[in-house]
């Protein structure tokens, strides 16, 4: 797949709203990635409230935002490495979709965590396919054909030429990140846990970037090396603080292990779980709105004290 | 489970051992002399906090999230906590944590969790039943394929030691070991499980070609015990040792100054 990059090769400044409906369209292959760590959350609600539907969404750890996209009937097929609650439980939704077709099947393809990061890296370079040391004797293989062998046409320690499993490039047609902050172009700078958030956003066709604020150029280029997604593979920005809740954002906010450890309660009760989307999806007439509903007091309990590193000179010629 | 050890004297008198303690305890002897180790959270973040502070001072504790050596202020509650975070040594990138340090051997001592295992010490994580319609759907892989192809070694801590977890058939391999590999013609690097560290005593096993054995048992537990909870024909060693109980001094460390918060210490 080609990519087409806007006109000015740069991402524009849109609403959640404007930028899910220009790029998230039905049937499409969506990537959502953020580690634990910036979720792209608010973009998977916006998709629901727009009422999404046959959605092939890619994503290494699906959880909570995921099954809630399930649940609202947005997702078709589902492809990842990892589907649980964190550590904190299960995801009620995709349990019964996988286990008892209830109210829907659900078609998952099942990889490992490299497997993902490896479509990613294949997607990214517009390689055929990509090698790694996973999966031999696996069962895997047998409930995914897209887990594949090749042999590698150079002798390996032993003289012979040795058998390794690829797996295919992922390019998805958009592609959601979260982060920290970005210019108005979209130079994108992200700290703490990283992931695998610049492979995604360089696989897709189009990228969409939600970040917590934006900041001046001068602060970008004060620092150049954090920028991990630069303008040119951007094609929208969109502010939305507080976007990766019940996820965090490293100095920014902390992570809402209460509600990690709820929604396995909550998604356990489809009905409980129809209620939830109703009241603080549907509810709610954007992400503002959400985080309001929240109210001060809850944010305060989320929040964190700083640690500042210490700056890095770049110099300057004298 | 709780087991209270008999008074042998080095445990504190009239102290009982949760099964959480045990296992960690136990788990954080076995990282002697071991310096990376790949740990998810729960018993493996005591194993390795109690280790640090015991048998493996050097330890470097790398997490599935892309920390390594981390200095956490609080006893992380997931593998993403901020404080692992802040105060890190490094912070890497999913394609250099597991591309560089998993698959580019640098990782001495990978734990894994499992909702079954076999005697080869291959794993399931995936489902209890049938792949396509099953009775449950777990959480997957994660990154345990990778965990279990790319370390020198893998240690197994489980909770429950029963025949429907210690299995001679797995409902499905997610995570194979060496074996596996081999017999499909994928060449692997490390030894695969080497050690099984459970609520009845410790397996073990040599690496390709070897099945896991009994090599000891909790204070109590007879050998006939495991091996009526073992779904396989469970080897046996010629001695088998008695795991010796937690003294006073690792259970001080452990619910004194790495789990105070009884975080993971239910």
């Amino acid at each position: 797949m080609e990519r087409t990059d806007t006109a000015a090769g740069a991402g524009v400044v849109m609403s959640m709203r404007e930028a899910v409906a220009s790029f998230v369209h039905d049937g499409a292959t969506v990537s959502l990635e953020g580690f634990t760590h910036l979720v792209p959350t608010a973009a998977g609600h916006e998709i629901i409230r727009q009422g999404r539907r046959d959605l092939t969404v890619v994503r290494m750890t699906a959880d909570i935002v995921v099954d809630q996209m399930i649940a609202a009937g947005c997702v078709s097929r589902l492809v990842s490495s990892f589907v649980g609650n964190s550590s904190a439980g299960s995801l009620g939704e995709l349990r019964r979709r996988i286990e008892r077709a209830d109210p829907a099947p659900l078609a998952f393809e099942e990889y490992s965590h490299y497997g993902m990061v490896c479509r990613y890296l294949a997607g990214a370079q517009r390689l055929p396919f990509y090698p790694l040391r996973s999966y031999g004797g696996s069962d895997l293989p047998g409930v995914n054909s897209d887990l594949r062998t090749v042999t590698s046409p150079y002798p390996g320690p032993d003289g012979e030429p040795e058998r390794i499993y690829v797996v295919p490039p992922v390019n998805p047609d958009v592609t959601i990140v979260h982060a920290q902050r970005a210019d108005r172009r979209g130079n994108t700078q992200l700290w703490g846990l990283t992931g695998v958030q610049a492979e995604a956003v360089y696989a897709a066709d189009k990228a969409i970037v939600v970040v917590e604020e934006v900041v001046a150029d001068a602060v970008v280029r004060s620092d150049p090396n954090r920028t991990l997604i630069p303008a040119h593979a951007v094609d929208a920005v969109v502010v939305c603080p507080r976007g990766a809740h019940p996820s965090f954002a490293q100095g920014y906010y902390d992570r809402d292990n209460a509600f990690y450890r709820a929604w396995s309660h909550i998604s356990k009760d489809p009905e409980r779980l129809r209620e939830w989307l109703r009241e603080w999806v549907y509810g709610t007439e954007d992400h503002a709105a959400y985080v309001d509903k929240l109210g001060e007091e809850f944010w305060a309990g989320l929040a964190v004290g700083e640690a500042l590193s210490e700056p890095v000179d770049y110099g300057r010629r004298l | 489970m709780t087991t209270t050890p008999p008074d042998t004297g080095t445990t504190a008198p009239g102290t009982s051992v949760t099964s959480s303690e045990l296992l960690s305890v136990v788990a954080s002897r076995e990282l002697a002399a071991r310096r990376a180790v790949f740990a998810g959270i729960g018993l493996p973040t005591l194993a390795t906090e109690l280790a640090r502070l015991t048998v493996a001072p050097e330890i470097e504790v790398v997490y599935e999230s892309g920390v390594c050596g981390a200095h956490p202020s609080h006893l992380p509650e997931t593998i993403a906590d901020a404080v692992l975070i802040s105060g890190a040594e490094a912070v890497l990138s999913m394609p250099a944590l597991f591309g560089y340090v998993l698959q580019g051997g640098h990782i001495d001592v990978g734990f894994l969790g499992a909702a079954q295992i076999d005697r080869w010490g291959n794993l399931n994580t995936s489902v209890i039943g049938d792949w396509e319609r099953p009775e449950v759907r777990l959480p997957g892989s994660g990154g345990a394929v990778e965990v279990m192809a790319g370390s020198r070694e893998v240690f197994v801590v489980m909770r429950r030691h029963n025949p429907r977890s210690f299995t001679e058939f797995l409902d499905f391999c997610t995570t194979p070991g060496p074996d596996r590999a081999l017999a499909e013609g994928i060449r692997p690097r490390g030894a695969g499980v080497t050690r099984v560290i459970t609520e009845l005593g410790v397996l073990a096993r040599e690496g390709v070609g070897d099945q896991l054995r009994l090599v000891a048992t909790h204070p109590g537990v007879t050998v006939d015990q495991v091996r009526a909870a073992t779904g396989w024909e469970l080897a046996v060693t010629d001695r088998v040792a008695t795991v010796p109980p937690p003294t006073a001094a690792e259970l001080r460390l452990l619910r004194e100054d790495v789990d105070p918060g009884r975080v993971y210490l239910r």
